[in-house]
């Protein structure tokens, strides 16, 4: 996931493919063979685990498979002492907490990127720049922590009441302030996700050749015109797959999420009350399953997250293929 | 490159070779909520026998019995007894070997922390969502002179699968038919209200967070972390302090009604000095053991631990077994066998 997602920024960002020459040459050579062997070997075994993987959860989803069909799509209760078992809340959980970190992050993200890449004077650029990659390496369990004792006491006390006085109409916003919930889980990861939409953004930028610049200011475009219509356009598709990036680590997000979501299986309105996603009840319960339905079902919901995954690259990609028109006469 | 690899295998064989000839390696796996008194155990028991050693994976209770079913451990653990089903379906008759008792305690976050005292019923209609304010008249009456207030009761639980869930649901489904009826009791259940906190520290930590929460923890966290804990009325009327004495005296008090297998539910029990939400927490192997040499280092240690091996439990917060029950598991190490031989030397 996340090697795809680099390698399609840098793609996009302008690398090309050796010329055929090159690699026709390649085929006189034993040490280049061997490498190619290698490599081929190396690329193959991605997707056999990925393949593997696939194979291994559907197998060990057929217990729950057959006894719940279809109908765990569409039922919320999740009882394991009556082995009933449902993934609504879950998948609610997983794509509303994702939803609401990148809603936060992208804005944030990017505009930090365009900021190091464009704007900002140069002796900010690289301590800036080492503090994002910085923040990217800390570990989720500390973003958890933080979320339990800093975040948690300041959305109950400060920020949910005054969003359920002000925008209290919206069922957004309504409910009592517990402080972990969905908000929370949406702010944790919003801030795990920033730094790697910052950093790979900002390399999708700088890979923007200057000439691109240069003419939109020849053309008497303003600064902010350069970037918009030069810059970003330039580098969308390589911005997006930063963004997908980013989703991914939010679809798969278990320490911190588990810790400030509230592990409720509800479908709620209000972002207020708890919640709940597939990897937090994977995390929670897998464990002290005891009977085989019940782990059968929870690797079920593996699968199903394994999916949704799956789904939601693969819709994203579609939609910059879908736009990419547009880039590819840019470039050419 | 030849010589590398003589000069790379002598070494190997040459490190590995004295040892494992000398020692007896014993593998066990499960439970998480005895792990260290089990490690102090492991750790001390070198200095008695110092050709055994062991190795244990506190993986959770389902993980254990499901590897000691299929005999991949030499024994496992469990804080929640296995049902009938899954010992048919193990393929030896497996033995309930009780360890050291748990105990789980009532925290709050209320203003001042005053001493509170809680009935089973409050207790379970809390947890089933039927008493939602601090100041409802069955709490006020059970503590007189303390002022509750207007407050509604954020309800704590544990989101993970644990046996100090299996403890306090097995209470609940004790002293309350309803919760028994549209609840029940296992590791993780269908929580009526409340929020999930993962671990003892996720669930101490929300209600340290959140004024009017009330949640369920463990005795020694508790106790480690100094959190305010309640009173609970026992089945003989009294209100109890969780504590160590009070824990095992639970056990005390079911010991003349102790099934053969140990597979009993402590909470709830007869006596006065009971603390009502208290369990056991087992050791599980083979009656028939498959290997002599294993068999034998393994029933040693259980003699050793039932014993002398006490007295480490109550400085890490687990309450001791009493004496009637260390004298029924005397009997029960003495039927541990390989081939029909009984494997403990005579005493």
């Amino acid at each position: 996931m996340a090697s795809s997602a680099v390698h399609g920024a840098a793609t996009a960002a302008g690398l090309s493919r050796p010329p055929a020459v090159h690699r026709r040459a390649a085929h006189r050579n034993l040490g280049d063979r061997l490498f190619r062997l290698l490599l081929r070997a190396a690329g193959g075994t991605v997707l056999l685990l990925v393949v593997g993987l696939a194979v291994e959860m559907i197998v060990g989803a057929l217990p729950a498979l057959r006894v719940f069909g279809w109908r765990f799509l569409v039922t919320s209760v999740w009882d394991p002492v009556a082995e009933h078992f449902g993934a609504v809340p879950f998948v609610y959980g997983t794509l509303l907490s994702s939803l609401l970190a990148l809603l936060i992050a992208v804005p944030l993200g990017v505009g930090a990127a365009i900021y190091l890449a464009e704007l900002a004077p140069g002796w900010v650029r690289p301590p800036v720049a080492f503090l994002v990659e910085l923040v990217a390496a800390v570990p989720s369990v500390v973003y958890g922590l933080w979320g339990i004792f800093v975040l948690a006491p300041l959305l109950r006390t400060w920020v949910q009441p005054a969003l359920g006085k002000t925008l209290g109409f919206l069922p957004l916003f309504q409910g009592p302030p517990y402080g972990v919930g969905m908000l929370a889980a949406g702010i944790v990861l919003a801030i795990m996700v920033v730094p790697f939409i910052t950093a790979v953004s900002r390399e999708v930028l700088l890979a923007v050749p200057n000439s691109q610049r240069e003419a939109a200011l020849a053309l008497g475009a303003t600064r902010w015109e350069t970037t918009r219509l030069a810059v970003l356009r330039y580098g969308r598709s390589g911005i997006v797959g930063a963004v997908l990036l980013g989703l991914g680590r939010a679809l798969g997000e278990t320490m911190a999420v588990t810790m400030v979501i509230g592990n409720r299986p509800e479908v709620a309105l209000s972002l207020f009350a708890p919640g709940y996603t597939m990897a937090s009840v994977i995390a929670n319960e897998f464990t002290e399953a005891t009977s085989d339905l019940y782990l059968s079902a929870l690797i079920e919901i593996g699968l199903l997250l394994f999916v949704v995954t799956v789904a939601v690259n693969a819709l994203a990609r579609l939609l910059v293929w879908s736009v990419g028109g547009a880039v590819k006469t840019v470039r050419e | 490159m030849k010589t590398w690899i003589a000069a790379l295998a002598l070494l190997v064989t040459g490190s590995l070779a004295p040892g494992a000839a000398a020692q007896t390696l014993i593998n066990g796996a499960g439970a998480t909520f005895p792990y260290p008194i089990y490690s102090k155990w492991f750790d001390a028991y070198t200095r008695v026998d110092p050709e055994v050693r062991f190795n244990y994976q506190s993986i959770g209770s389902g993980g254990g019995i499901k590897q000691i079913s299929s005999r991949t451990v030499d024994f496992g653990a469990t804080d929640g007894p296995m049902t009938d089903e899954q010992l048919k379906q193990a393929p030896g008759e497996l033995l309930h070997i009780p360890t050291v008792l748990g105990a789980d305690v009532v925290t709050y976050n209320l203003p001042g922390s005053p001493k509170l005292r809680f009935t089973p019923d409050v207790i379970a209609d809390i947890f089933l969502g039927k008493i939602t304010k601090w100041n409802d008249a069955r709490l006020t009456a059970a503590n007189p002179g303390v002022t509750l207030p207007d407050q509604p009761i954020v309800v704590v639980h544990r989101s993970d699968g644990s046996g100090t869930t299996y403890i306090w649901v097995d209470y609940l489904s004790k002293v309350s038919a309803e919760w028994q009826q549209k609840v029940g009791k296992g590791t993780s259940v269908n929580w009526p209200v409340g929020l999930g906190g993962k671990g003892n520290e996720g669930v101490a930590g929300q209600v340290k967070n959140t004024p009017g929460a009330l949640g369920y923890v463990e005795l020694a966290y508790a106790a480690k972390n100094a959190l305010p804990v309640a009173l609970v009325r026992n089945a003989a009327g009294k209100f109890i302090e969780p504590t160590i004495e009070s824990t095992t005296a639970a056990a005390a008090g079911a010991a003349r009604s102790m099934p053969a297998d140990f597979r009993v539910s402590l909470t709830n029990p007869p006596g006065d000095e009971a603390y009502p939400i208290a369990s056991f927490t087992w050791l599980l192997l083979y009656r028939e053991q498959p290997d002599q040499a294993k068999g034998r280092a393994i029933v040693n240690f259980l003699w050793w631990m039932s014993h002398e091996g006490q007295k480490f439990a109550a400085d890490l917060l687990y309450a001791p077994l009493p004496r009637p029950v260390v004298k029924q598991i005397e009997a029960r190490i003495k039927e541990i066998n390989y081939q029909g031989k009984p494997l403990l030397a005579a005493r």
